[in-house]
Parts: C-alpha cells; sequence; structure tokens
C-alpha cells in the first residue's frame, strides 16, 4: 500500500463473503449444494438500484479488482486503472460488484475448498464449470444484493465472454455489456495453447492427479510452465523485444542452459511466483470454461442467432497486438451483432502491448471506455 | 445541424434501418435515433468522433471503407446508406456506390460539385487546383482524391443503372438556393442525391 492513497483510488476494500445454501445445478449436469462467493463492491447503491456495475475477471483475476486491501497491499486490485472516482468505470456514480468466479482459489468455493460431504477438499472431484455457470452464479448474487438490472456489466478476455453470456441468458437483467479483448469462442490454436498448459500441470508429478492437498504438496512445476505459456500469449513479441530483447542477465554466453537471457529469467520469475498462489485445480478449470465458451454453438453456429436473444448494447474494445484474441475475432463478434441488429459500438485500440493491454490504460482506451460509461451513468441519472 | 444534413433527414422514413458511411460525431445518427425512431450504425475512423458517437449513444464501428470495405454487412440490410461529403475521398467511389446499393434499398450521397463556376474561374484564372472554402487543400494533401462533378455522378449512375429519386445542390453554407437549382452543374457547389437500383 503507498503511504497515502491516489485522490482516484476507491482506498481500502474489504472482501465480503456470501453463503449460498441453495443448490445449483451446473452446465455439467452436477449440482453443487452449497457454495459461498466471494467479492468486494466499490461506491454506493442508489436507492432504485439502477447504477451497478458488474466487473467480470478473467483467467488467474479475482474479486479484488480495485482500491487496496488493508494487510498491505503493494499493489491495487487488478483493474484500479479503470475502476475509482472520476475513472472509466466512476465509482462517484456506478456501484461496481466485483466477485471471485466459482472455482477459484481466492476465497469462492473451488477446488481447493472443502468438501463438506468428505470434509476434504474438492481437488479433482470439483465440477468443471462454464461461463454460463458463473454468469447464473453471478446472477443469484445480484438477486442477494438487491440488484434486478445491471447497468453494465464489464470484462476483459475470459471477463468478456461472461459479459457477453450475461446478454444471452439474462437480456432482462443488464443494460449494457462491455466485452473486451475477448472472442465469441476460441480458436484451435487458443485451445493448444491451454492444452499444453493442461498437460504441464497434470503430467508433474506432484499433481497426484489432483489430489495434492492431500499429500501436503503443490505441482510447482507444472504451473509454472503453465504460467509461462500462458503468460507469452499475454504479451507481443513488440512488447517482449521492447522490455527484454536480447539482453543477458551477465555480460557473455555460459554455454549451458540455466536461465542467461533476462525474458528467461522473467518468465521463470513470473512462473514460480504464480505457482505458489494459484491453485492448479482452478487453473485447469479455467482453461476448460475457456475451451468451451461458445454462445452459437447452440445456435447452428450461428452467432447472430444466438445474439437475437440479446437486449442490452454493446460496446466492443480490441487491441492492434493482441494475438491471443486479435481484433479480428472481435470483428467476429461486432459483425454478429450488426446482423442480429443489436446496438454496438466497436473501437480497435491501438497498443503494443498485446492481450495484457487492456489492463494497460492508454489515452485512446481510457476515452472511449469512459465516453462509453459516461453515457452510461448518464442513463442511470436520467 | 447542417442544411444538408436537414435535407437529408427529411428523405429518411421513420423507423428506418440506416447505415451512416463515415458518420463524423454521429449528429445525424442521433438526431435520426430521437425523432425518427431510426436504428443502425454509423462507420468512421476518426478517433475523436468515435469518441463523440459512443458518448451520445450512437452505435459507431471502427471500420476503413477503402481497406475493410462493406463485405461484413448482408445484401438488403439497411433502408438507407448514407455517405456524406465522404465520396470523393475513398480509393474507389464506383466500388463504394455499388457496395452501398448491395445492403441497402436507398443511398444518398453528398459531394462537392468540381464543376461548381468559382472552382472553374480560378483554373481558369490561374492554372493551378483550385481551393475553396470546401476544397480547402493543395493539390498534393488533399484527401479528396476522386472529385467529380455533377454530370460525372450522373453519368456513373445511368451505367450503373441506378435511379436518382431526388437531386438539390446547396452552397457552402449549404443553404438551398433558386439560382443553384436552375444550372445546378455550374451553379451548385454541394450535390445531394438520393439513388436507388433500378427495379429493386
Amino acid at each position: 500500500m503507498p503511504e497515502s492513497l491516489p485522490t482516484d483510488s476507491v482506498g481500502i476494500v474489504t472482501p465480503q463473503t456470501l453463503h449460498f445454501d441453495t443448490p445449483i445445478t451446473l452446465a455439467c449436469n452436477r449440482t453443487l449444494d452449497q457454495y459461498d462467493l466471494v467479492y468486494e463492491t466499490y461506491g454506493t447503491l442508489n436507492a432504485n438500484a439502477s447504477n451497478a456495475v458488474l466487473i467480470c475477471h478473467a483467467l488467474s483475476g479475482h474479486h479484488h479488482a480495485a482500491g487496496y486491501h488493508l494487510d498491505g497491499d503493494r499493489k491495487p486490485g487488478w483493474w484500479d486503472s479503470c475502476i475509482g472516482p472520476g475513472k472509466p468505470i466512476d465509482t462517484n456514480r456506478f456501484f461496481v460488484v466485483s466477485v471471485n468466479n466459482l472455482g477459484g482459489c481466492h476465497g469462492s468455493t473451488g477446488p481447493s475448498s472443502n468438501n463438506p460431504h468428505t470434509g476434504k477438499p474438492y481437488g479433482p472431484d470439483f465440477p468443471v464449470i462454464t461461463v454460463r455457470d458463473w454468469v447464473k452464479s453471478q446472477a443469484l448474487l445480484a438477486d442477494r444484493l438487491g440488484i434486478h438490472c445491471w447497468a453494465a456489466v464489464v470484462g476483459g478476455s475470459l471477463g468478456g465472454m461472461q459479459a457477453l453470456q450475461w446478454s444471452l441468458d439474462y437480456p432482462d437483467r443488464i443494460r449494457h455489456a462491455a466485452v473486451i479483448a475477448s472472442t465469441p469462442r476460441l480458436s484451435a490454436q487458443n485451445i493448444a495453447f491451454n492444452e499444453v498448459a493442461r498437460q504441464a500441470i497434470t503430467s508433474d508429478q506432484e499433481f497426484f492427479d489432483g489430489h495434492y492437498y492431500e499429500h501436503n504438496t503443490l505441482p510447482r512445476r507444472g504451473l509454472m510452465l503453465a504460467r509461462m505459456v500462458g503468460h507469452i500469449t499475454y504479451l507481443s513479441d513488440a512488447s517482449m523485444g521492447e522490455k527484454f530483447g536480447r539482453e543477458l542477465r551477465d555480460q557473455a554466453y555460459k554455454f549451458g542452459y540455466d536461465a542467461e537471457f533476462q525474458v528467461e529469467s522473467y518468465l521463470r520469475y513470473q512462473g514460480e511466483r504464480f505457482s505458489e498462489t494459484f491453485d492448479a485445480n482452478t487453473y485447469l478449470l479455467m482453461t476448460r470454461a475457456l475451451d468451451y465458451f461458445d454462445p452459437a454453438y447452440e445456435h447452428n453456429n450461428d452467432l447472430a442467432k444466438a445474439l437475437q436473444q440479446a437486449r442490452c448494447e454493446f460496446l466492443v474494445l480490441s487491441f492492434s497486438s493482441d494475438w491471443r484474441f486479435p481484433p479480428a475475432r472481435s470483428g467476429e463478434l461486432v459483425n454478429a451483432m450488426i446482423a442480429a441488429r443489436r446496438k454496438v459500438s466497436y473501437a480497435e485500440i491501438d497498443a503494443p502491448w498485446g492481450h495484457d493491454a487492456f489492463l494497460i490504460p492508454t489515452p485512446r482506451y481510457t476515452a472511449v471506455f469512459h465516453a462509453y460509461m459516461d453515457r452510461v451513468a448518464r442513463e442511470v441519472d436520467s | 445541424m447542417r442544411t444538408d444534413l436537414r435535407i437529408i433527414e427529411r428523405w429518411i422514413k421513420s423507423g428506418s434501418h440506416v447505415l451512416d458511411l463515415g458518420c463524423g460525431d454521429g449528429t445525424l445518427l442521433d438526431y435520426l435515433q430521437r425523432e425518427k425512431q431510426a436504428t443502425g450504425f454509423g462507420l468512421e475512423i476518426n478517433q475523436d468522433h468515435i469518441t463523440t458517437c459512443m458518448s451520445r449513444g450512437v452505435s459507431v464501428i471502427e471500420q476503413n471503407l477503402d481497406t475493410q470495405g462493406l463485405g461484413n454487412f448482408e445484401d438488403h440490410t439497411f433502408d438507407t446508406v448514407l455517405m456524406t461529403q465522404a465520396l470523393q475521398a475513398v480509393r474507389r467511389p464506383d466500388m463504394v456506390l455499388d457496395e452501398m446499393m448491395r445492403v441497402g434499398r436507398e443511398g444518398i450521397v453528398t459531394f462537392p460539385n468540381f464543376a461548381y463556376w468559382r472552382l472553374r474561374w480560378y483554373l481558369m484564372r490561374r492554372g493551378r487546383m483550385p481551393e475553396s472554402e470546401t476544397l480547402p487543400y493543395k493539390w498534393y494533401n488533399t484527401p479528396n482524391i476522386h472529385l467529380c462533378t455533377f454530370k460525372d455522378f450522373e453519368a456513373l449512375c445511368y451505367r450503373k443503372d441506378f435511379q436518382i429519386l431526388n437531386r438539390t445542390v446547396v452552397d457552402g453554407e449549404h443553404q438551398d438556393r433558386w439560382l443553384s437549382r436552375l444550372w445546378p452543374n455550374m451553379l451548385g457547389q454541394i450535390a445531394i442525391y438520393r439513388i436507388t437500383r433500378k427495379g429493386g
């Protein structure tokens, strides 16, 4: 936490937990009898509960999207650049809800939580969760918070998929969906990268078929490798070149296989840190949720037909150097929205940071996002 | 609102589905949405204009006509496709017109008339590429790479078998003057055409 909080920060935030004891039936036809959802809120809900904005997180994200935790957060929440007083998601005007998804590993019930029936962690027995399941659980959270209709559901990457799914599954409960750096479905290449990540985890000797908790160990190497390969797909060739180039840690080649290039040690560091803080089973679950996401599938692969269910307005944003979910994928989504005659605005932001660009405030990204959300807020006020 | 937009607005029926190519800051679409319950989209590449459109609630798509065309729009999607003051700036105006007539039932096009008497006089007297208030560029930096006259445009419509439903002219202040109606190709500064496919 910095010495003094920036004026455009939501300040100190405290996560809250809601317990749900009505069973939820999932897409895989399995049921969770009870579960917890942990979430944070920023701003104030207005009298008619019309100013609520839901933030959906991406693969390795969580509920801590903005502000600082009291226990010495070094960095603010993962989307602090966009959420706060005067920021695009303006907490002076919106009541922002950010939830850790079911199956996560930051407080909401997931594979590392104790299964009440066995008293042991669920591990691999935790059901595979889909984007649709998340949206369903978020709707139940909204009920408990007294929010019937979101002013907007907003998300980047996997979060954008949830925003899109919201528009289809609960058309009366969402007025705007912001789908940022996302895609209507994963490509074969996207799934291939996920598979490499999963193989890295499941082939780690410490994985124990997902029961590593009981062996008091973690599949660190596997999760580290998964994160390393994932991390490469979040950056761009140009941004890695800019950041590391071919820089060596020491002056000369050592003719060995240790981390000699800066980029190697960076990836190793990122991977190692991640492997200590993230749950491997959750990583498997999240990547599978990505793979399965495909709202057109139930409509003969006709995305426009799927989108005819939607009633909300859409903001779609892509980033020029994003090769994980490149602008062309957002274009497919936008074209389907046009064909379905949905209201949609689209901008391709010129940014060099690859997929991660959606987390980095650049003047144009901020301006466009701000303009759109400002209008959402004005609708709430009127 | 500009007079040319006022004229165009009269040609658009209530509840129309409209595509505005080069929609600028979205003034016209905003008006059509509010006053005529129109729906539709604007295409734009200017970043500030895109931001303004978003803040006023106009559906705007960042799309470059020259490089991306209109291939992402299905046939006969729109009641009206608009293009104000952009025909002369695209790489292939003829192909854009074809595309407009493919995705829309009617097209409304406005462009500066290069046969306007002041431009003729400028060229005749100075022997140099005309510059004016509506065409304030040098020949080498102008975005207006395909200037044409009323007659040129009508000849193209004839060749393409487009029917001209309405035609009007305004001056630089977008005023409709009786004199320019009398002899449009000489006295009209800005042309406004409403066209459709014959038999379509």
